[in-house]
């Protein structure tokens, strides 16, 4: 890490922080994917998590919203370890969106997104004034009320995933972890979730996480960006500060060039392969 | 908002399907009906005029009337009514926690645990008395859903394996309970053969009894659970992400279905099928949300057994086929028309 | 629902691993798994009641002399044994086509239902007919067989990518229970026929009728050659529909004989020796194991491990617990279904 890169780091935990984690190891079957990890996640910001394929940032992102125990170290929200609250305080404040999620068959969108409302509820308050608010609050964000009583299976891709996001907004969280919410959607459709997704922070200042594969859309709507590779952190910070192409080389093993995109004035990452 | 009934005061709110309680309504007459005719049925047939006003101890022609339905018939129709509602509730459950909905108490092996042990003490030992053979039922079931939650166990219970796993576990159990029905005395084989096959013949009073304080306790447990059954039915990540306790809500809830199985088959054998068959078609009445799909389905259940009991005495009488032939005919196929339906998933 | 690929965690089919394996350690490992086969034969028909030397064995067989010995050996002892090893190799055979043919590791004539519809049929035409004759009884066990071979094969291949492993399971389970439900509702109709066949429907190789054999024999004969020759399209078809029909096989014909020659397989089995479980599941693995996936050389090594195994199984089932026998179905079911439960849990992940 370059000293700008540090200076970045340094400003970036002065900031407000959501989520910290604390010399973090992860691992599946015993072959450890995330090691020794630090890493302070920004308050009120958006965040993104890139890397190659199996560098670990869906690993870590589960990881931060405490799906996956740590083989040691811990994930700090606000000042408490998340594993010494019980689930049900995590979920009143962190919610997560996992990859590719699969509702029953014949579930109302409704219905889904009224389940997000289970951390605060118990078994004699199953359905308050507020549950009922919050969906329907949850709904008209993500502009599902027209189709709130169709079943999930008879949607788009795109409405579909609009549908999880909203149930994770009736969860009503500070912060939202997402995990590729873009995968199976077209371009239009990717670009109708990262926009909502832009809304919800600006709008209700909600931190955002979130794994995406695609660099420049990164680039495009992260306030900071976590570049990651083989289990480490290599570069935090702005887009527009730590994206060069000895980055890219880094993390993902090509040669590319950066240049200005002429629509947002974020970088964008050219690859440069043997085809001229 | 005229999607859902909410009821709402100080301390408790709960919402509901607005289907369900005319669904509720509609079942509970049909199943009301199809007693009425059953209890009527038999040897010495009663019209359902005079079975309702025996029931509703109103005087008759026939003294007889009141014997005969309330000593004989009664109780076993009773009996499969709430079997049927046991096994209902518990392939919800399991419908549920495997996140499958071809999964059935009968498929993934908890029938057949207990079924092996119960054949086990027929034809083992003719001479126990009948109180032990529920207890034993109960039992094997347990110990096979232990079995299975141990054998599926990798770092995290996965739905998948639990439910091959179960196939293999009751093929093991059959060959068991072959052994016993080759080298059994041929009359206790006979009788064991009806009580795999599920029957409520001769079912009394006394039968009755033990079964009622699962029911009393575990249904009401069962609809508590329904928000937990809904989140888990999401997937094991969203429904932590949400805050449920995953493994432990997964065991609550698979004892659950597990003791409304074990009960069911100790009181009546294994009646097939009715897990299954029950629990989709109530989903096709009222939606997926557990809290309005667990009442349904249990009156599906109880509805769906009673029916066939009826068939099963009337269609070759004087020879009486056991309900759980006919609801296994009947539910094989609708089995796999489901599959036919899911081929794409 | 998992995809199929994502379900199944298929060992890697390297070419290497068939081609490492020489032509001539091939012969060289069939001719040894012909010897122990050999030598499982001679020993299933030394064991029994009677105590006889393999010498005496040796003796019937070649200089008859008519002696109580000779006669145990040549009208009890000798059509039990090759009644085992044929059983074995038909049911091994039928059920390594069938995984192949599902591309499914948990397939085989058991577990999708095949022998019981053999064994409904049968059992239903007992009932229907009482003594009936030969070829009609075996003619029922094979319109069994088929009837539900094709209600399996057309669920199994529903969907776009097939049937995953679980649903072609269920499928089997469910029908399997159906049949059974029918079954157990004629056995309850009619306790004579329960008496008379309860030891067949375990699934037994002893006391079968001999004659029968020799009718049913010659199915299984064809049964067993069509399926050897059917070695190479097969294994173009294991690498799925759509590479072989690029690879310009008639999938649909292949698909069709080979159904055929798992119907005369099974059929014939069941007929002769009721519903025998797991030697279909099972053999097809350690074939697999042994030499990898050419079908030339599994399916022969499937038919001589297969009458091993069964040999094995029905000797056991005559120790285990002696002097009772028991029906060695029930032997091949208390191994296999622990076998099967080995598999789920190793090859099919989350």
């Amino acid at each position: 890490m370059n000293a700008e890169n540090s200076a970045v780091t340094a400003q970036a935990l002065s900031q407000r922080i959501a989520l910290t984690t604390r010399k973090l190891t992860l691992a599946y079957d015993g072959a450890s994917v995330i090691s020794d990890l630090d890493l302070a996640i920004p308050a009120g910001k958006i965040t993104v998590l890139v890397g190659s394929n199996g560098c670990g940032k869906s690993t870590l992102l589960r990881g931060l919203a405490r799906l996956l125990k740590p083989r040691h170290g811990t994930v700090y929200l606000d000042s408490a370890s998340i594993f010494k609250l019980s689930t049900k305080e995590v979920a009143k404040r962190l919610g997560i969106l996992p990859q590719g999620p699969v509702a029953p068959e014949g579930l109302t969108v409704r219905e889904l997104v009224a389940q997000g409302r289970y951390p605060h509820q118990n078994w004699l308050q199953q359905w308050s004034k507020e549950d009922e608010w919050m969906v329907e609050q949850a709904l008209s964000i993500t502009d599902m009320i027209e189709l709130a009583d169709r079943s999930l299976d008879t949607l788009s891709g795109g409405q579909r995933q609009r549908a999880w996001i909203a149930m994770s907004l009736s969860q009503n969280t500070d912060i939202l972890l997402l995990d590729e919410p873009t995968t199976f959607l077209d371009l239009a459709h990717q670009i109708e979730v990262l926009d909502l997704l832009y809304d919800l922070n600006q709008t209700q200042g909600r931190t955002i996480v979130m794994v995406l594969h695609d660099l420049n859309q990164a680039c495009r709507y992260a306030d900071c960006l976590v570049a990651i590779a083989q289990g480490q952190v290599v570069a935090q910070g702005e887009p527009a500060q730590i994206m060069t192409e000895a980055l890219v080389r880094e993390v993902f093993g090509l040669e590319s060039r950066i240049i200005q995109d002429p629509v947002a004035g974020t970088p964008l990452c050219i690859p440069v392969g043997r085809r001229r | 908002m005229n999607h859902w009934i909410t009821v709402r005061s100080r301390q408790i709110s709960f919402r509901i399907d607005r289907r369900v309680p005319i669904v509720l309504v509609v079942l509970g007459l049909i199943t009301l009906a199809i007693v009425l005719l059953s209890l009527g049925q038999g040897e010495y047939p009663i019209s359902p005029i005079d079975v309702l006003k025996t029931l509703l101890k109103i005087e008759t022609d026939n003294a007889d009337y009141d014997f005969i339905i309330h000593t004989l018939r009664l109780p076993r129709a009773l009996i499969a009514f709430l079997v049927g509602v046991g096994f209902a509730i518990s392939g919800a459950i399991l419908q549920g926690i495997t996140r499958n909905p071809l999964a059935a108490p009968d498929i993934i092996g908890i029938n057949a645990g207990a079924s092996v042990v119960a054949v086990s003490f027929i034809v083992l030992f003719p001479s126990v008395p009948g109180f032990v053979l529920p207890i034993a039922a109960f039992a094997g079931a347990f110990v096979a859903a232990i079995l299975i939650y141990l054998l599926a166990w990798d770092g995290g219970s996965s739905p998948i394996r639990l439910i091959l796993i179960g196939v293999g576990i009751a093929a093991f159990t059959n060959a068991v309970i072959s052994v016993m029905l080759t080298f059994g005395q041929i009359n206790s084989v006979s009788q064991a053969w009806i009580w795999i096959t599920g029957s409520v013949y001769g079912r009394s009073w006394e039968h009755l009894l033990p079964l009622l304080p699962w029911l009393i306790v575990l249904i009401p447990l069962a609809l508590l659970l329904s928000r937990d059954l809904n989140v888990l039915h999401l997937g094991d990540d969203v429904a932590r992400g949400v805050g449920s306790r995953v493994e432990w809500q997964r065991v609550l809830l698979l004892i659950t279905s597990v003791a409304l199985t074990g009960a069911s088959v100790a009181t009546a054998g294994t009646v097939g099928f009715v897990g299954l068959m029950a629990p989709h078609l109530a989903r096709q009445l009222v939606g997926t949300a557990y809290e309005g799909l667990l009442p349904t389905a249990a009156l599906m259940g109880g509805m769906i057994t009673v029916l066939a009991d009826l068939l099963g005495r009337t269609l070759f009488a004087p020879t009486e086929l056991p309900c759980g032939v006919i609801t296994a005919t009947i539910g094989a196929p609708y089995f796999l028309y489901l599959l036919y339906q899911n081929r794409h998933q | 629902m998992v995809k199929p690929s994502s379900l199944i965690r298929e060992k890697a089919r390297s070419p290497q691993k068939v081609i490492g394996r020489s032509q001539a350690l091939l012969v060289v490992g069939l001719a040894l798994c012909l010897l122990v086969l050999f030598i499982c034969l001679i020993t299933s028909i030394t064991f029994g009641a009677a105590e006889i030397h393999p010498n005496t064995v040796f003796a019937a067989l070649t200089a008859f002399d008519g002696s109580t010995e000779h006669l145990i050996i040549r009208t009890v002892r000798m059509p039990r044994s090759l009644i085992a090893l044929m059983v074995g190799a038909a049911l091994a055979v039928a059920g390594t086509i069938l995984q192949g043919l599902t591309r499914n590791p948990l397939a085989s004539p058991d577990i999708l239902g095949i022998n019981s519809g053999a064994a409904f049929a049968m059992v239903l035409v007992l009932f229907l007919l009482g003594g009936v004759s030969a070829p009609v009884y075996v003619g029922f066990a094979f319109l069994g067989a088929g009837l539900t071979a094709i209600a399996v094969y057309l669920l199994g291949s529903l969907g776009r990518s097939g049937m995953t492993p679980l649903k072609l399971v269920l499928a089997g389970s469910a029908l399997t229970y159906l049949l059974f439900s029918l079954t157990t509702s004629i056995l309850i109709l009619d306790q004579e026929t329960l008496d008379e066949i309860r030891f067949w429907l375990a699934g037994s190789v002893a006391g079968r009728d001999v004659s029968l054999f020799l009718q049913v024999l010659p199915c299984m004969v064809v049964g067993l050659l069509m399926a050897f020759a059917m070695g190479k399209p097969l294994t173009t078809l294991a690498l799925g529909e759509d590479v072989a029909t690029g690879l310009g096989l008639k999938t649909g014909w292949v698909k069709v004989t080979a159904i055929v020659v798992v119907v005369l397989l099974a059929g014939s089995a069941v007929a002769i020796a009721g519903p025998i479980s797991f030697i279909g599941l099972i053999v097809p693995h350690v074939a697999r194991f042994l030499i990898g996936t050419d079908y030339r050389w599994l399916l022969p090594y499937s038919a001589c491990l297969g009458g091993i195994l069964l040999l094995l199984a029905d000797i056991g089932a005559r120790l285990i617990l002696k002097p009772q026998e028991i029906p060695v179905g029930i032997m091949t079911s208390l191994l296999g279904a622990p076998f099967f439960i080995y598999l789920a849990r190793s090859r099919v992940k989350r």
